[in-house]
């Protein structure tokens, strides 16, 4: 008998060709998915594969060694890009009634939005901090990997259909002024005002790969992880604990938690429900 | 016919879901050898799915969070606003991908997921609804040689996703809700 049969049961092909894109993919561009979550991952290629129109991963595999400009239409669908200004207003609320007096007592204040897509969490926090007399004090790190995600939130531009959901997140937020006195609207499209990017640095970070640049003392890392396997979890959080000044805050997106992570003893619950955290210092 | 190797339950419903599951989650016993996942489309706030059936089942309710390992005697709902995947290492993921067929959470995500991690050992309930959602995840548990039992569409609620489920896998089973419920309880005890 075929010698073959007493082998186990070989990898699906699709495993192997996922595989070897996202090898080269970090090989050739230095972007890493190796460690994303892999059943995200797989659907997405699937996705980018038939909208491409590629016969198969190993072709598109091919395409993407050999021409940059199908990098750029990659990681469109290797990134998802879905966001929100006010997202979960009640994460907001809790920052605002809960951190914020802590935040109140220093003198200046760093804040980092590590994945903040096209920069609808990052206004919010602009907005915010506005509204509550700190966002002079405040430098604000907006941290992506996704070059046209990081080129929209610069620019601070968004389509006007968008506005009726984000003002009303706004005002469920507690808000305490009108959304709209930050952005003028200019036909379909609003834009927000430049006095909420002033103290802004918006920079290429990868959680992947990249190391800490800044203490700070409130991390915002939201719907970011839930992309990422538990090690490459783990990397993440430990650059934020790393990150975090004495006591400093951490907060993440509502359906995320620190409960199956290594670095679980390394924060207290803060607020539970809005799944903000604070680093644990004797 | 129902496999001996079943190792999880995915169930899809939409339109008329409460009730239809009301016949067929509180026949599960506390120890369920196996864990069911499900996909109810709802309106995007909080569903209360979870304590409607906590009162009314004796096997474990939860909206997972990210990353939660799967176990067995539990009954996972989808939090409303997110697709739930099953990753290889038997946990749930979920994701904010932009939604499919209109919905998120969505029945061929969670499907489709389901059926690359368990294979063979997968069996997919789809219930009543009155969209195509569900279709072409049940195609996919069939092709990884996994078993699909659809609703009786003369009979369910909203008949569209029983049909289109039935169109797209013609060896999937009809059945009534009454025989699904049968059909689960009865999993693992023989
Ligand atoms: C679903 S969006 C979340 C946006 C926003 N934080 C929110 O909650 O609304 C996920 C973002 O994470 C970014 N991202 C993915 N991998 C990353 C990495 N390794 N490092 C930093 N950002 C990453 C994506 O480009 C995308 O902008």
């Amino acid at each position: 008998m075929d010698a073959t049969l007493n082998q186990p049961a070989s990898e699906p092909v699709e495993e192997i060709e996922t595989y070897l894109l996202l090898e080269a993919l970090h090989r050739r561009y230095h972007y890493d998915f190796r460690h994303y979550a892999r059943a995200s991952i797989r659907r997405r290629l699937r996705q980018a594969c038939q909208q491409l129109g590629f016969a198969s991963i190993s072709m598109m595999q091919d395409a993407l060694l050999h021409d940059e400009a199908v990098l750029t239409r990659l990681l469109d669908f290797l990134t998802v890009q879905v966001s929100e200004m006010f997202r979960d207003p009640g994460y907001f609320k809790a920052i605002r009634e809960k951190v914020v007096p802590h935040l109140q007592t220093y003198p200046s204040l760093k804040i980092w939005i590590a994945g903040c897509s096209g920069g609808e969490e990052l206004y919010s926090f602009a907005i915010l901090l506005q509204e509550e007399g700190l966002l002079d004090r405040t430098l604000i790190y907006a941290t992506d990997i996704n070059p046209t995600a990081l080129e929209t939130a610069q620019k601070g531009i968004y389509a006007l259909d968008r506005i009726a959901t984000f003002t009303r997140n706004h005002q469920r937020s507690g808000g305490r002024t009108s959304l709209s006195d930050y952005y003028s609207s200019a036909y379909d499209r609003v834009v927000f005002d430049r006095k909420l990017r002033e103290r802004v640095v918006f920079s290429d970070h990868s959680l992947a790969n990249d190391a800490v640049f800044a203490e700070c003392q409130f991390v915002s890392c939201r719907n970011v992880m839930i992309y990422f396997d538990r090690p490459l979890q783990d990397r993440a959080l430990g650059l934020f604990r790393d990150s975090l000044s004495r006591r400093g805050f951490l907060g993440l997106g509502s359906k995320e938690t620190l409960r199956f992570s290594e670095h679980a003893d390394a924060f207290t619950e803060f607020v539970r429900e809005e799944k903000i955290y604070r680093r644990r210092d004797a | 016919m129902m496999p001996n190797g079943a190792k999880a339950i995915v169930i899809g419903a939409s339109a008329g879901a409460v009730q239809a599951l009301s016949q067929i989650l509180p026949r599960l016993p506390a120890t369920y050898p196996l864990p069911v996942v499900i996909v109810v489309h709802v309106p995007a706030d909080p569903s209360g799915l979870v304590a409607l059936f906590a009162s009314k089942c004796a096997i474990r309710v939860r909206e997972p969070d990210d990353k939660e390992p799967i176990e067995s005697a539990c009954v996972y709902f989808a939090p409303p606003g997110y697709h739930m995947l099953v990753e290889d290492d038997r946990t749930i993921a979920l994701s904010l991908d932009e939604p499919v067929l209109y919905s998120r959470p969505s029945i061929d995500v969670l499907f489709q997921s389901a059926a690359d991690s368990y294979g063979e050992g997968l069996i997919g309930v789809m219930l009543t609804g009155a969209n195509e959602d569900g279709a072409v995840g049940s195609a996919a548990i069939i092709d990884a040689g996994g078993t699909v039992l659809v609703e009786d569409p003369e009979h369910a609620f909203a008949d569209t996703m029983p049909r289109a489920a039935l169109a797209r896998c013609p060896s999937a089973l009809t059945l009534s809700l009454d025989a699904i419920a049968d059909r689960l309880a009865q999993v693992g005890t023989i």
